[in-house]
């Protein structure tokens, strides 16, 4: 089978409009939820979110672009950009052919959807813009991205709720493992930060109102987040014979189902699909020495985290370094595995171990080492990456340095 | 006319728990707990909806902290007694 690479990494987030602001603002243990602003805010019961503060989609799109690109299309293309352009690659000729598109989301174009269901319901109109389709469409990101580079090979999207940047970055892997393709864009976007996003999440009475803070005792909730990340999954013969530079190599991936219920999680479905990851490529519990958790900041999930984690560890549960790095970039849910491999790749490649903010109170049922408010500087030989979906699907990447 | 409502108020919440619990109204007592009555965390959060719904209140209530909550949900009665408040509240 064949060894992959990350040679290229790009994001836009509430932290930072790349990856050096992104992963600087990690570092610092930067809190970027705040009010969120945007039509009928006032409205809603939860007004916090990790918002992309400053962004005007007319200083990086033309205006027929815009036209296409719901704003989880735009964060997906600005992030591509910045993956590509680090990982020099160009896609002329048969590396076109060879590369293709997998990225995660869960709403895909939810604004579109938002702003013309108001159009037909709210405003009475009876016209909407000829491109609501193709600008909804869960598929518009990886397509547009596939157009933009001339990508001709395996492209789709992966939808699993929270885990589908992870589910995505897995399917790329394995893409390239097993031969399909010598390159792959993957990771994943999220753009639900609107009226309709929010208001159907208030529903379920498990977001926050007034913060996130994972695995802390005082934690009340998740809070939402938005943004992309893209990176460059790469062959590593590919990569070395052209003398890339590498970020990272992949080095296991499982996925897992819970098969029990919607919501709730599940620590057996949690720990199979660690456990899973670390024996793709036989990689020792203790060799692990950073997880980004899924930590959304539930009361459910933290403690049913921990104990999944404890589970697949066993004895090196205790040294490991966990933190969900959520409480600082919120909850991306399609794109979030996106964003929380920066954390694991920054963990691997330069020893920054991001932090867990807002962090008060220990909490008994979440007795790991959270890394609790302050990021460190320690080498790592292992890091993975959790996310663990509503609907009980579980996905698990693992990284090293090489 | 106080009294009417307030049996108004019990009547209909124990309706809309029954439901949710798959029992007949009168197989519930004021003193059960929603956990004595099988209804699940997601079964609350759909109590609540329907509650808010049926009095045109707004539940103050996070399922990851019910205890927090100013909204006490340790039992029927609990409820009916924090409804009766939130319809006060609202008139007032």
């Amino acid at each position: 089978m064949n060894r992959v690479v990350i040679t290229g990494q790009g994001t836009i987030n509430a932290l930072g409009m790349d990856v050096a602001s992104t992963v600087e603002a990690m570092s610092n243990g930067t809190c970027a939820i705040g009010p969120l602003e945007f039509d009928n805010v006032d409205r809603l019961n939860i007004q916090i979110g990790g918002q992309i503060k400053g962004y005007v989609a007319q200083d990086h799109f033309s205006r027929s672009n815009i036209g296409l690109y719901d704003p989880f299309t735009q964060y997906a293309v600005i992030a591509s950009n910045e993956a590509i352009s680090q990982s020099g690659l160009h896609f002329e000729g048969e590396l076109g052919t060879c590369t293709g598109v997998v990225l995660g989301t869960a709403g895909g174009g939810l604004q579109t959807q938002d702003q013309n269901y108001r159009t037909v319901y709210q405003d009475g109109k009876n016209r909407v813009h000829p491109f609501v389709v193709p600008r909804l469409m869960n598929n518009a990101a990886a397509s547009h991205i596939s157009i933009i580079y001339g990508l001709k090979g395996p492209s789709f999207t992966v939808a699993s709720a929270c885990a589908s940047s992870n589910h995505a970055m897995g399917q790329a892997y394995n893409l390239i493992r097993s031969g399909m393709a010598k390159v792959m864009m993957t990771g994943g976007s999220e753009s639900m930060l609107c009226f309709g996003g929010i208001k159907a999440w208030e529903g379920l009475r498990v977001m926050s109102p007034d913060g996130c803070r994972p695995f802390c005792a005082t934690r009340n909730g998740m809070v939402q987040g938005e943004g992309a990340a893209v990176f460059v999954f790469e062959d590593f013969d590919h990569a070395k014979a052209r003398g890339a530079d590498i970020l990272a190599e992949v080095i296991g991936f499982a996925m897992t189902s819970d098969a029990s219920d919607i919501v709730m999680p599940n620590k057996d479905g949690a720990a199979r699909a660690i456990r899973l990851a670390l024996n793709d490529t036989g990689i020792n519990p203790e060799d692990v020495g950073y997880i980004n958790a899924h930590g959304t900041a539930t009361a459910m999930n933290d403690r049913i985290e921990c104990a999944a984690i404890r589970d697949a560890l066993g004895a090196a549960a205790d040294k490991v370094m966990v933190s969900s790095t959520k409480a600082m970039h919120g909850h991306l849910i399609g794109g979030t595995g996106g964003v929380e491999l920066l954390a694991a790749i920054a963990a691997v490649k330069d020893g920054m171990i991001a932090p867990t903010i807002n962090h008060t109170q220990n909490d008994p049922d979440c007795d790991l080492d959270v890394v609790p408010n302050i990021a460190r500087q320690e080498r790592v030989k292992v890091a993975i990456s959790n996310a663990f979906a509503f609907g009980g699907l579980n996905a698990v990447i693992a990284l090293k340095a090489l | 006319m106080g009294h009417n409502t307030a049996m108004c108020v019990e009547d209909k919440i124990i309706a809309i728990i029954a439901e949710q619990a798959f029992l007949e109204p009168k197989d519930i007592a004021p003193t059960n707990t929603l956990d004595e009555l099988g209804v699940d965390s997601m079964g609350v959060v759909e109590c609540i909806f329907a509650i808010e719904e049926q009095f045109d209140v707004q539940v103050p209530f996070n399922a990851n902290s019910p205890e927090a909550s100013q909204f006490d949900v340790s039992s029927i009665q609990s409820i009916i007694r924090a409804v009766e408040k939130l319809i006060e509240d609202k008139k007032q």
